[in-house]
């Protein structure tokens, strides 16, 4: 190899090291944050790795502040959010691809570039003149606001992309528009059920604007219980870091495995909700 | 529509030519349920904001129909007027930095390099994760006694910094963080127009004995600009609504130093419970945003694309 081409790979690799390193560094400190004791995490200068590993952190969290409750709650309001907003979205998104309806996706547009918080104001008087608020029901209708914009928005482009010929010959050999859908239309959009499904699951579960309004102290997520911990325990930095990394470590992990998903994703439409 | 196509299908049934038996049937059970839920939860919403910003509407008094004097009273609000500095700040640095960083990060990810998957996963996982959860982390890493950022600084020779807990650096500092956070968002787009250019120019640039950064300039640069400018076009839009990370970070504070017209207006309807001025700043605040994307559309069509960059 000619040193021309050394030197190259050598700034290629310098380069990467500083493009990642922010996010690894980042990480890994959150990461060593959550496994010291008070004293190593007051420590000047910082301590990296400590000589004692406080995983009581982690205990301590998992034992206290509800924090079952509140990881129901998380699981309960991405769960029916993410369900109904499929349910409603895949087969909206087969109709407006297959009308070519694409003025409808307007709407769409308004919901992308809406602040979360202009929901917020009337949706939370018509909850509260329901008696709804209290309940998880607020949440995960409030939800819809993200997952159902994200599903319809991929699928639309997913279900253009799909041959129209065999839901022709489906329909000449007498199945009704349903049946194309389910046994036709369907499996041949599978990739986009996925990519959909994931980016709604990771949204909803990171949302935080509604539920700062509308959770009450039975009813908060996971995002929402960890920033009612700040004030708390403002000083005990290792349970808080465990608290952050429990929250986000599930999103992380998709992140890593559905990397190929989340990126189809993001640049189709680049939809990201609240 | 539908009726249109309808007539016209059935007129070709009555004599079946081959090929020609398709009829398109009705899509509209389809899109139904997902109308009805559009319509309660987000078309709703937004008539039902719209008339509360013409009443005086507050938790616990009277509703009361004023017209447009919640909207006069924006003019006068000095603390309206300040937040729309801050936001018009943040959003700009918000915007620039990560199309810069993040158009820079395209270039590298584009090379073929060992682990570029795995890198790439976690290169992305700043935009994926809770921002909750990372705004909990960076608030630990600007303390000014026992933060990790102020002892980097150290590293370097550098001053310590009050970094979010002064209002001259609450501002550039929560840009760092979104920043760190949403870099990757533009890498992926920008990436995905590098990947779209052929080959052939960079050959007869090399064979011209052109250099790296003449090639970027000449060559990459040009063809990427649509693609960049749809990154600023969402970039801008999700900046100037940034909630999460300036409300767990700072609240707005110190005092209202990083108040954006987004936190602002949570105080206004969830901390005063004044709905009706809430819901006028909500409605302002929209026109806002779409104002800015329509600007930016315009100064794209102003600009003459070249002709695989048109493509996009």
């Amino acid at each position: 190899m000619s040193l021309r081409g050394i030197l190259g790979k050598i700034g290629l690799a310098l380069a990467v090291f500083i493009i990642v390193s922010p996010a690894i560094l980042f990480f890994l400190w959150m990461a060593s944050l959550s496994v010291k004791f008070e004293v190593d995490n007051a420590a000047y200068p910082p301590v990296f790795i400590p000589e004692h590993f406080a995983w009581k952190n982690y205990a301590d969290v998992v034992a206290s502040n509800r924090f079952l409750t509140y990881f129901r709650n998380s699981l309960i309001v991405t769960g029916a959010a993410t369900g109904l907003a499929m349910l409603v979205g895949v087969p909206a998104g087969y109709g407006i691809a297959r009308m070519a309806a694409h003025k409808s996706a307007v709407v769409i547009l308004i919901a992308r570039i809406t602040p979360g918080l202009s929901y917020l104001i009337p949706l939370f008087l018509l909850f509260q003149w329901l008696g709804l608020l209290g309940t998880l029901v607020p949440q995960i209708i409030i939800h819809l606001v993200v997952t159902v914009p994200i599903v319809i928005w991929i699928m639309i482009g997913y279900f253009e992309t799909t041959p129209i010929e065999l839901e022709e010959a489906a329909v000449i050999d007498g199945a009704t528009s349903w049946q194309v859908f389910r046994h036709v239309a369907l499996p041949v959009a599978k990739p986009g059920l996925a990519v959909s499904f994931i980016l709604a699951v990771i949204f909803s579960w990171n949302n935080f604007v509604f539920g700062i309004v509308l959770a009450g102290r039975e009813t908060r997520t996971l995002p929402v219980a960890v920033y009612n911990m700040i004030s708390f325990d403002q000083l005990s930095w290792g349970p808080l870091a465990a608290a952050a990394l429990i929250v986000t470590f599930p999103v992380l992990l998709l992140t890593m495995f559905a990397q190929r998903q989340i990126v189809a994703g993001l640049t189709a439409g680049a939809v990201k909700g609240g | 529509m539908s009726t249109l196509s309808e007539a016209a299908s059935a007129s070709a049934q009555d004599e079946p030519a081959p090929g020609r038996a398709w009829r398109p049937p009705s899509y509209w059970p389809f899109v139904l349920p997902a109308l009805v839920v559009v319509l309660a939860i987000i078309i709703f919403p937004w008539l039902f904001t719209i008339w509360m910003s013409l009443n005086e509407w507050k938790v616990g008094s009277p509703i009361t129909f004023v017209g447009f004097s919640n909207y006069l009273r924006m003019p006068t609000d000095p603390r309206f007027i300040e937040a729309v500095g801050h936001t018009l700040l943040y959003t700009v640095l918000s915007v620039l930095l990560p199309l810069i960083f993040g158009t820079f990060a395209a270039v590298v990810f584009h090379a073929r390099f060992p682990f570029r998957g795995v890198l790439r996963a976690i290169f992305i996982m700043p935009m994926m994760a809770t921002p909750v959860a990372i705004a909990l982390v960076w608030t630990m890493m600007f303390h000014p006694q026992l933060g990790v950022l102020n002892y980097l600084l150290s590293l370097f020779g550098l001053p310590p910094q009050l970094w979010v807990f002064h209002p001259a650096t609450v501002i550039p500092s929560l840009v760092l963080v979104e920043t760190w956070q949403w870099t990757p968002l533009v890498m992926l787009i920008v990436l995905g127009g590098i990947a779209a250019i052929p080959t052939e120019p960079y050959e007869s640039a090399q064979i011209d004995g052109a250099g790296m950064w003449q090639m970027f300039r000449f060559i990459t640069l040009p063809l990427i600009m649509p693609f960049i400018f749809i990154a600023a076009m969402i970039r801008s839009i999700d900046a100037i609504k940034s909630f999460d990370i300036i409300f767990a970070i700072t609240q707005g504070g110190p005092g209202s130093a990083s108040e954006t017209i987004n936190l602002y207006l949570y105080s206004v309807a969830f901390v005063y419970y004044d709905l009706g001025y809430g819901s006028a700043i909500a409605v302002i605040f929209f026109a806002l945003i779409v104002a800015m994307a329509a600007l930016l559309l315009y100064v794209r069509k102003r600009t003459l694309w070249t002709e695989i960059g048109s493509g996009a």
